[in-house]
């Protein structure tokens, strides 16, 4: 028998064309917290990098916004339950195997230091004492919250590919690569607007790196999962994620070519976040969409057993 | 953690930290025998309390209920296919008579025939009604299939549930616990089967509990006990198993084959399988599910290269110039 490689089935049958995997039925929430988690993350990496350097704009730019973010993350989070009054619930475990357990304790710690780090930020402001021993202490917690950042940014891509949602567990190699690189660019973009041109040079840079990263995770989730690719290209997904892309380009190419102005670099930080903003309901939303439609499921399901059989068949 | 606690064959209470746990317990559905009755969907209802799912027309044959829900845990789906009968009527009596106990069971199904000639014995036919064998009629067969919650050997819902509402029974089932269910909905796009599901007015995940607290006290899940015809067969896994293999051999011909059995399959087996008369995905059951944790440990190394990424990257970002 010849060897020929697997044409995907183009019919397929379904119960009535009803979906069989259950789409999440977490609402807008959960797309917005995946962009405020993410630009927390690079907002506490950008204040530790500013402080360690020397960039006092910097620093305060990005723990506050961490703050901010944290707050906002923490507000879309609960009000996304079914049962808000029983969000605590979520502290009874810590458990490996969810990575929303997993998330939970990333996010509480995360919040406890960057939350120590963003109020140092009043020192200044506070009776003598008090402001002294505040310093350190948010000192440490920016350190702290830096080094648990990359979690708070990468753990939301294992959350969403843990599911039997055939786009987002099929994006799996890649989708922490997005996140990460959308969490460094709207860290990068936080720090275009608040640092005057003298500081920003690192907020630049940070921004190419977390554009490339972006960029390169999202081209492969679109275009290496066969027909899991698909939902990330077409209709309201599609439109966000090119969107996304877009921005993305504008923003780097505005935070390279606009170092003199601060406008531009404004602009091009406001790009940053937007691109982040769009590229995070896409996915949310190719997800969803791949988990719509019987096709992504029987399809790719229908494919691996061909290829068992074959397999199975020459072992 | 064992090797299998992931993936692979596995049982599941003594995995979960049960000493001395009772047998795994769990349903074969036979389908071959199924009537489209939906009294399991009612007695599920009335044991259970949940409530109705809306009273919609969904023009799917006789389902009405469309399918597992957060409001129905068992759901009866209806298939109508077109079926070409065989040539000649099957006369179940002389067919029974000449020992062939199947026969009734073929004869329903529309399966292989018998290239005798009938012969006329004065008794009533089963068969349809000036059907002759120089005009045989088409017919269609009538799919039917009782679906329900799976209780996976490695189950996707119990696996994420983030705050241990979700838990393994000493029998090896997966329950919600109501009173801890704080509805993040984490479980129900973890669900390969499509089975739990988000009550809309109540904020929690709701599914079959195999009714838990009938089995602890030794009686047979409503739906099971409701079940005129046996399609739903309550019982030990190991034994539902073998009664199953049988059953399937029997009914080869007619393209029988079982779904969920085998405890190497993506999930790890079901305890909660089937006898399908066609292909999964025409019940709506996924041809091929696999537990999403499976891919865990690979999902996390590469979240934790990506991390690495990210702190290398401002590392860099902040060691450059000043340009």
């Amino acid at each position: 028998m010849k060897d020929r490689p697997m044409v995907p089935r183009a019919d397929f049958r379904s119960y009535y064309g009803r979906p069989i995997v259950r789409p999440a039925v977490w609402h807008h929430d959960i797309a917005a917290y995946l962009f405020t988690g993410g630009l927390a993350a690079g907002s506490a990496m950008l204040a530790a990098g500013g402080d360690a350097t020397g960039r006092p704009a910097l620093r305060r730019a990005g723990r506050v916004t961490a703050l901010g973010a944290l707050v906002a993350s923490t507000y879309f989070l609960v009000n996304d339950l079914g049962r808000p009054e029983r969000f605590h619930h979520m502290l009874r475990v810590a458990k490996p195997t969810s990575p929303m357990s997993m998330g939970t304790w990333i996010l509480s710690g995360f919040g406890a230091f960057a939350g120590a780090a963003a109020v140092a930020e009043a020192a200044p402001l506070l009776p003598r004492p008090l402001g002294r021993l505040l310093g350190p202490v948010g000192t440490a917690g920016q350190y702290a919250a830096a080094v648990t950042a990359p979690a708070l940014a990468t753990y939301t891509a294992v959350l969403l590919a843990d599911t039997a949602t055939p786009s987002w567990h099929a994006a799996y190699p890649e989708l922490p690569f997005v996140f990460a690189g959308s969490a460094l660019a709207s860290g990068a973009g936080v720090g275009l607007i608040a640092a005057p041109p003298r500081e920003s040079a690192p907020a630049r840079r940070m921004a190419v790196l977390g554009a490339a990263m972006e960029l390169y995770g999202a081209h492969r989730v679109e275009t290496s999962k066969g027909i899991l690719s698909e939902p990330y290209t077409q209709g309201r997904p599609g439109k966000l994620l090119r969107a996304g892309r877009t921005l993305t380009a504008l923003g780097t190419a505005g935070a390279l070519l606009g170092r003199r102005s601060r406008v531009v670099s404004a602009l091009s930080g406001a790009a940053l976040l937007a691109a982040s903003l769009a590229t995070r309901f896409g996915i949310f939303e190719g997800g969803i969409a791949s988990a719509e439609d019987p096709k992504y499921t029987v399809v790719p399901q229908r494919e691996r057993l061909a290829q068992r059989q074959q397999q199975h068949k020459q072992g | 953690m064992g090797a299998n606690s992931l993936y692979g064959p596995l049982d599941p209470a003594p995995d979960a930290g049960y000493v001395d746990a009772p047998p795994r317990m769990g349903f074969f559905t036979d389908t071959s025998v199924c009537i489209g009755c939906k009294a399991c969907e009612v007695a599920c209802k009335e044991w259970n309390g949940v409530p109705d799912d809306g009273f919609n027309l969904l023009g799917h044959s006789y389902d009405n209920t469309g399918g597992l829900s957060a409001n129905s845990w068992r759901a009866v789906a209806f298939i109508e296919q077109p079926a070409v009968v065989p040539a000649g009527p099957v006369d179940a009596l002389a067919e029974a008579a000449a020992g062939r106990s199947d026969a009734l069971a073929e004869a329903g199904c529309g399966g292989a025939g018998t290239t005798r000639e009938p012969e006329f014995l004065g008794m009533p036919g089963t068969d349809l009604p000036g059907r002759t064998p120089d005009a045989p009629r088409t017919d269609f067969r009538w799919l039917m299939m009782s679906n329900v919650c799976k209780h996976c050997t490695h189950a996707g819902c119990l696996d994420v549930c983030p705050t241990g509402a979700l838990f393994r029974t000493e029998f090896g089932t997966v329950v919600v616990q109501e009173d801890v269910c704080n509805g993040c909905g984490y479980c129900i796009p973890a669900c390969p089967y499509g089975v739990i599901d988000q009550r809309k007015d109540d904020g929690r995940a709701w599914k079959c509990t195999l009714c838990y607290d009938r089995i602890g006290d030794g009686l047979t899940p409503a739906c099971a006990q409701a079940c005129p015809t046996q399609s739903i067969q309550y019982g030990e896994l190991d034994e539902l198993r073998a009664r199953a293999a049988e059953r399937v051999e029997k009914l080869k011909d007619q393209g029988a084959r079982l779904y969920g059995h085998d405890p190497d399959d993506g999930v790890g087996g079901d305890g909660a399988f089937f006898l399908l008369l066609d292909e999964p995905e025409v019940y709506g059951l996924p041809p091929d599910p696999i537990v999403a944790t499976r891919d865990l440990p690979a999902m996390w190394k590469r979240a934790g290269l990506a991390g690495l990424a990210m702190a290398a990257a401002v590392a860099v970002s902040f060691l450059g110039g000043r340009r």
